[in-house]
């Protein structure tokens, strides 16, 4: 799976961080890095970001090559 | 009805079980609802999001001119709350201890375990203080490092500071204040001295890291520590246990939708969050601007006690579609379940991690459980409105 | 042209950000005919921003940043094929393998590219590198992971800072030159730009500014660079971070009034032909896209935002298979972000649209303050440093034309919020980065004259 964040919602809130530190990590006090591919043991982590996400910026899918090449 | 009664009306304790039709009426009054106390209402979701992001918009009751000790950080403005926001994260989440939540899974994990381990089936149970009270205690003590065989003692000091902190119009609270007033030092002398005993010998928790701060910059006075523990021993559980039992409350009157649960329990995460927009575990806060301003073409005075009523916004229907409906696969769904903007939940992580184990653990035995009593006995705060039992028969 | 909307043949050109989105908006708005995307690089739709930073720190590789996606667009993929011209009248896109897809509607998304070298030979030194690509973002943090002495990095723009802070983050030596006066002034004006350069300095950056790069040296590897103040930088890698070139030459005998500032489009996507006539079947969006907004004079814009990519595209998108009168316009604010040197920088509206600023909460000192630009007397843009949760607020006000300076009583107010100073946006023609928000029609001020 893949994940990205769209960044111009995010405000810093960090709740990925919390659920999920292994793919998500504050960059300084707000700036948000993350690991763009989900390993397998961390996707229910990441469903938990992407729900609590307060702004709703984290999208979880799989990329198109897995489907459609 | 007079719409400037509506808060006195919501406040009263029999709306508790059910403020959703005055919330209704509130929003249908407009945008702002002036009462007649002078204070002014604020139930649609737009407006409270933009007050919410407002930097006019005062969290401190000195600014409306209450004279009072400085509050802790959720009542303070930034930058000094900014300032302490950031202090008290760094042992508790990013970018210090960014692990430091998901480590306690295991540990949520087991303390719910033993709690239900008697839930057997045919027993009745209250499931706030056989279970959605004793887990978050549990778990904010382990945190914090506070004694668990203390509870009696901070639950005495706990109920007096929130019964002060709560909303109540027309009425002499006086005596509820001094109460919380008494309660809130004592509380905070009990953990300032819990930290001093750590210091130099620190544990794991969050009172030993404030202790041992060695960074002059970094560290926390003795009354900004107090202010701190106090503010997270309460916020810790008394509203986690909300979220629980309103949980617990809502999947039992929906029985389809914990069968869904059941079938496709990795929904789980967003139900929680259809359950804090539902029965948020917060029903209002104070605001205070800090200039005149205007509010959908309402002026506000500086100083006006603007109260934001999440559970109002958080069933605006120009915001959320059919938001009477528990729905748990509901998207784009930003509540007000843990407030918003900068004074957003500390704990919300905590909570949230509690909340999928609880009814994670809980769902199995829940198929063939029924209420005892529907609506159950609320508690009487209005602010942080839950029941305050829950009778189930298992 | 089938009577229905929904239904016929929809041809995608660009198969990134914009490209995607489109594609699954069209589906999310009931398109039920046959859809193509055709995109130059052989790879399904990746995600850029990573690239200078997860990448080249090591957290994120290159080849693992496909976009998810919301939904199968049920489309037929065409990578690693590059359109070479469209014909308006037959309705056809030419691919460069010589065959032509017939559209019904076409979507024109082919974003940008890196500005290259201006020295093809030099360009072609082992070492030196552009950063817009999969393949440039793997090849740079192949040579960073491998420590170089010391990276050059050409061009004080976002791009060019990010991945300065992140070679300072891996403990890298590098130098930033800059032609204008301080990293990211074309595009946050000169107060916000000095901030910028204390961040960079504090951070071990040999900043230089006020200087251009007139020569990469190396025999056959790059080895350093001349400056025009006469010094010379000894380096073994190159970034040429200078800002984007629109892919825009396939379509130069097309008839389309697309030009190196892009695609003219109007509010609804659509593009205009080379006479200034818009055309009902051919949409634009995201980089390559020009358009006019209403809150900035109607000027037109062209924006390198991710977030624009995604709301141009679901605009166009929703517009191609919808009559005029349910067609949408695309309003929304420009909004972008750029994590550096530990510092979260958002902004929102258009800061070069300004003539004068205010700091309206926080500090430079603080490292953590909201930027308010007003223009005229209305606020037209605001940029956080470490307070994005203020944005929304600005947002807001840019949104209602709201007075500038904003109104009094935040807290975390600076003493002098209502005290105006200038916002002294350079000419960007004297900038080695252009800014990613261009005004491309006339400017505000008569300092801008060229873009």
């Amino acid at each position: 799976m893949r994940t990205v964040v769209d960044l111009t919602r995010c405000q810093g809130y960090a709740q990925c961080v919390f659920h999920a530190p292994e793919v998500f990590a504050l960059h300084g006090e707000e700036g948000l890095l993350y690991a763009t591919a989900v390993p397998d043991d961390q996707v229910a982590r990441v469903r938990e970001a992407a729900a609590a996400c307060p702004v709703q910026a984290i999208l979880l899918g799989e990329e198109v090559t897995s489907r459609a090449l | 009805m007079d719409s400037d009664t509506l808060l006195a009306r919501i406040t009263d304790y029999a709306s508790r079980p059910n403020p959703y039709p005055l919330y209704a009426e509130l929003r249908e009054a407009g945008p702002v609802v002036w009462q007649a106390g002078g204070n002014c209402l604020i139930g649609g979701y737009h407006q409270i999001a933009a007050l919410l992001h407002d930097p006019r918009m005062s969290a401190d009751p000195r600014t409306r001119g209450e004279m009072t000790h400085k509050p802790p950080f959720l009542r303070l403005d930034d930058p000094e709350h900014h300032r302490l926001r950031t202090l008290t994260m760094r042992p508790f989440g990013p970018p210090h201890s960014p692990r430091r939540v998901d480590s306690m899974r295991g540990e949520i994990g087991r303390i719910t375990e033993e709690l239900t381990e008697t839930f057997e089936a045919g027993r009745q149970i209250d499931l706030v203080d056989d279970f959605a009270y004793p887990l978050p205690v549990a778990v904010i003590c382990r945190l914090l490092g506070v004694p668990h065989e203390d509870e009696p003692l901070f639950r005495a000091w706990s109920d007096a500071i929130v019964a002060s902190a709560d909303v109540r119009p027309d009425q002499d609270t006086t005596d509820t204040d001094k109460a919380g007033d008494q309660a809130r030092i004592e509380m905070g002398g009990y953990l300032v001295n819990l930290a001093e005993q750590r210091r130099g010998k620190p544990g794991d928790d969050m009172l030993s890291a404030f202790a041992n701060e060695l960074d002059p910059a970094l560290r926390l006075t003795q009354e900004e520590l107090a202010e701190t523990a106090v503010l997270l021993l309460i916020a810790g559980h008394e509203t986690t246990v909300n979220l629980i039992t309103n949980g617990v409350l809502t999947l039992l009157r929906q029985p389809e939708q914990q069968d869904r649960l059941r079938r496709e329990p990795e929904l789980l995460p967003r139900a929680v969050e259809e359950l804090l927009r539902y029965e948020p575990p917060v029903h209002m806060r104070e605001r205070i601007p800090h200039a005149d301003m205007e509010v959908a073409g309402t002026r506000i005075p500086a100083g006006t006690s603007v109260i934001l009523v999440f559970g109002s916004g958080n069933r605006d229907p120009r915001r959320f579609p059919d938001p009477d409906r528990f729905d748990p696969t509901r998207a784009d769904n930003q509540h007000f379940g843990f407030g918003s903007g900068i004074h957003v939940c500390f704990g919300a992580p905590l909570a949230r991690i509690e909340a999928y184990t609880a009814l994670g653990a809980l769902l199995p035995r829940l198929a063939t459980a029924q209420l005892v009593q529907d609506p159950p006995p609320y508690r009487q705060n209005a602010m942080l409105r839950g029941p305050r039992h829950l009778p189930i028969q298992l | 042209m089938p009577s229905d909307l929904k239904e016929g043949r929809i041809v995608v050109v660009g198969a990134s950000l914009a490209g995607l989105r489109a594609a699954e908006a069209l589906r999310e708005e009931g398109f039920t005919g046959e859809l193509t995307v055709v995109g130059d690089e052989p790879h399904a739709p990746y995600d850029r921003p990573p690239l200078s930073k997860q990448v080249l720190l090591g957290q994120a590789t290159a080849y693992t940043t496909e976009l998810p996606l919301r939904r199968d667009p049920d489309a037929e993929w065409r990578f690693g094929v590059r359109a070479t011209g469209v014909d308006l009248l037959a309705k056809q896109v030419l691919l460069e393998d010589g065959e032509s897809l017939p559209y019904d509607r076409l979507l024109i998304a082919t974003g940008t590219r890196a500005r290259p070298w201006p020295d093809p030979d030099e360009a072609a030194l082992d070492g030196v590198f552009t950063l817009r690509t999969r393949e440039d973002g793997a090849g740079l943090a192949e040579r960073l992971a491998a420590g170089p002495e010391r990276v050059l990095v050409i061009g004080g723009g976002f791009t060019g800072s990010e991945i300065a802070s992140a070679c300072r983050e891996m403990g890298l030596q590098v130098t930033v030159a800059e032609r204008g006066p301080a990293p990211l002034v074309g595009a946050l004006g000169a107060t916000l730009s000095k901030l910028a350069a204390v961040m960079q300095r504090n951070h071990g950056v040999d900043l230089r500014t006020g200087v251009t790069v007139t020569a990469l040296t190396g025999n056959g590897a790059f080895t350093g660079a001349e400056l025009s103040d006469g010094s010379r930088v000894h380096a073994d890698v190159c970034v040429v971070a200078l800002g984007a070139l629109r892919n825009v030459e396939w379509l130069a005998d097309s008839g389309l009034a697309a030009g190196p500032r892009g695609i003219a489009c109007d509010a609804g996507c659509r593009a205009f032909t080379m006479y200034g006539i818009v055309t009902d079947d051919i949409f634009v969006a995201g980089d390559v896209s020009r358009f006019p907004h209403p809150l900035f004079g109607y000027q037109m814009l062209s924006l390198e935002h991710w977030g624009n990519a995604v709301e141009q595209a679901e605009v166009a998108a929703h517009n191609m298979v919808s009559p005029g009168a349910l067609q949408r316009p695309h309003l929304s604010i420009p909004t972008f972000w750029s994590t550096q040197f530990g510092l979260n920088i958002k902004s929102v509206g258009v800061p070069t649209y300004s003539d004068h600023i205010v700091i309206a909460q926080g500090s430079l000192e603080a490292r953590r303050l909201a930027m308010v630009y007003g223009y005229q007397g209305r606020v037209t843009a605001a940029v956080t440093v470490d307070m994005a949760k203020s944005l929304d607020y600005y947002r807001h006000l840019i949104e209602t034309a709201a007075p500038f300076p904003p109104p009094p009583g935040a807290a975390d107010r600076a003493i002098a919020a209502d005290i105006t100073i200038p916002s002294a946006v350079p000419d960007p023609s004297g900038l080695s980065h252009g800014p990613t928000v261009a005004l491309t029609g006339h400017l505000p001020d008569r300092r801008l004259t060229v873009v």
